[in-house]
């Protein structure tokens, strides 16, 4: 095939570099205008179809023509010397029956249902952490309130003791900085996978009231699951169900303390919140790194097509900005209507922990804000620490504040 | 109105928008309708299930009012 590399000057640098914490990069955005779909060459050195519209993006998605299988031809490979991921072979990587087997076996644990019967547990340890704010006078939003919500929360869930929460917590870190060599991330992985093999021969001793015990009696001791996969999924919920919101904690709780006319519309109407959390997700979107796939068939997407055999990828902090699906979409507008957001994805593999996330992010962020609402940044906005566009979530490192 | 049960990723959208009309199965999370025709009162609920549905698993027919031609 002859390949069409159309856009590189756009595109030198890859993930591109964000000129403000609140923003994702121009070069995205400048691309998103001119034209739907983009040809450009990854930093693997592999070409892939860029896609940067909100419209395409969910289309595509949910497009069967395309495959989340990293074995199949085309797979757009991000970064040189990673041409298989930690992930390979796993229901995250496996397209229709192969994904849909996996992830029926969990999504009863992440139903809506499921999100309301966890809120209260999630309100205490929200109110611990603002007391102990409380009483230490000042804090970091990152470390005493961002990080131990989510932590803890996927603990009770999966049954993981939070006093061991190191080992997930550090290791995770190497896992998403793509600068990890290959060995650093499969050490990262192997140092968790070691830790789950243990906790999962623990449960099949003595089983309790948790998802890795669940999934121990229904489907591993009923055959349904081998004991590699159940410690696989153990690692995937784990990883997937702390850091991602974490970074969501952090990054919106800055961009409300920083847009302070939006947080007084939430302070002075709270019903507001809900729709705030969208808005926050659509405008703060922390995935830097784009969700990759392989197209099985030839696509056509307007007057272009995507050819069978090439990889595509899909920038979801773009279409999140895309003015055609919201307008002045720079804007940050905790009043809008932002629910169609692709912040969590969008198809099949759509994230299984969306809805307990966003609980998550309402409670947080209700209760952080209404027990401290002149909460305002204790250092200039220019030292808070930024994480550099080589880690796979954006957000910031610690977020110092007063009250 | 008919939901795709095969296709449906459990993502519980549709009853998130919509609980007195989605539900989701308590053995697997995928979509359960707890109607089966929409009132037109409902009817904007229903489609902002369809358009935040991640998978297409909704589908709405509607009523046809003007013969075929
Ligand atoms: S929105 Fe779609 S995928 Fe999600 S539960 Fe409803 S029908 Fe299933």
């Amino acid at each position: 095939m002859t390949e069409m590399i159309d856009d590189q000057q756009h595109l030198s640098e890859f993930p591109a570099t964000r000129t403000s914490p609140f923003h994702p990069p121009h070069a995205y955005l400048k691309l998103q205008a001119e034209r739907r779909l983009h040809r450009v060459r990854l930093p693997s050195g592999l070409p892939a179809v860029f896609v940067t519209g909100h419209d395409e993006v969910r289309r595509l998605l949910d497009d069967e023509r395309l495959s989340a299988d990293e074995t199949a031809p085309g797979y757009p490979f991000l970064y040189a010397g990673a041409f298989e991921s930690p992930l390979k072979g796993t229901f995250m990587r496996a397209d229709g029956e192969a994904h849909y087997r996996i992830r029926r076996m969990l999504s009863k644990d992440f139903t809506l249902r499921r999100a309301r019967e966890l809120r209260p547990e999630v309100e205490s340890v929200v109110g611990q952490c603002l007391d102990d704010m409380a009483s230490a006078g000042s804090a970091d939003i990152v470390r005493d309130l961002a990080f131990p919500v989510p932590s803890r929360t996927i603990c009770g869930l999966l049954g993981v003791p939070y006093e061991d929460r190191e080992v997930f917590e550090t290791n995770t870190r190497a896992m998403i900085d793509t600068t990890s060599t290959q060995e650093q991330m499969l050490g990262a992985m192997g140092a968790i996978m070691a830790y789950l093999t243990e906790l999962v021969a623990k449960r099949e001793q003595t089983p309790s009231d948790d998802l890795i015990s669940r999934l121990v009696v229904e489907e591993l001791q009923a055959g349904n699951l081998t004991r590699d996969e159940l410690v696989t999924i153990s690692l995937i919920l784990l990883v997937g169900g702390h850091e991602t919101t974490a970074t969501m904690i952090g990054l919106g709780t800055f961009a409300l303390m920083e847009h302070r006319d939006q947080l007084d519309l939430l302070l002075a109407d709270p019903e507001g919140w809900p729709i705030a959390v969208e808005e926050i997700l659509r405008h703060q979107t922390i995935v830097q790194n784009p969700i990759q796939r392989a197209a099985v068939a030839d696509i056509p997407v307007g007057d272009d097509v995507i050819r069978a055999g090439e990889g595509v990828v899909f920038v979801l902090e773009a279409a999140n900005r895309d003015p055609e699906a919201f307008p002045e979409p720079d804007r940050f507008d905790v009043r809008r209507s932002a629910r169609n957001h692709v912040a969590f994805s969008f198809g099949a593999h759509q994230c299984l922990g969306h809805a307990i996330a966003r609980m998550e992010l309402d409670v947080v962020f209700r209760m952080l804000f209404e027990r401290f609402p002149t909460l305002r940044l204790s250092v200039p906005v220019s030292d808070v620490p930024l994480r550099p566009n080589t880690v796979g979530l954006f957000g910031v490192d610690s977020l110092p504040v007063t009250w | 109105m008919v939901v795709d049960q095969d296709r449906c990723c459990g993502s519980g959208m549709c009853a998130s928008v919509a609980p007195d009309i989605f539900d989701q199965s308590p053995r697997d999370g995928v979509v359960q309708l707890l109607v089966s025709q929409v009132d037109a009162g409902s009817l904007p609920r229903v489609e902002e299930a369809l358009r935040l549905c991640p998978v297409a698993a909704i589908e709405l027919a509607r009523p046809v009012s003007v013969p075929p031609r």
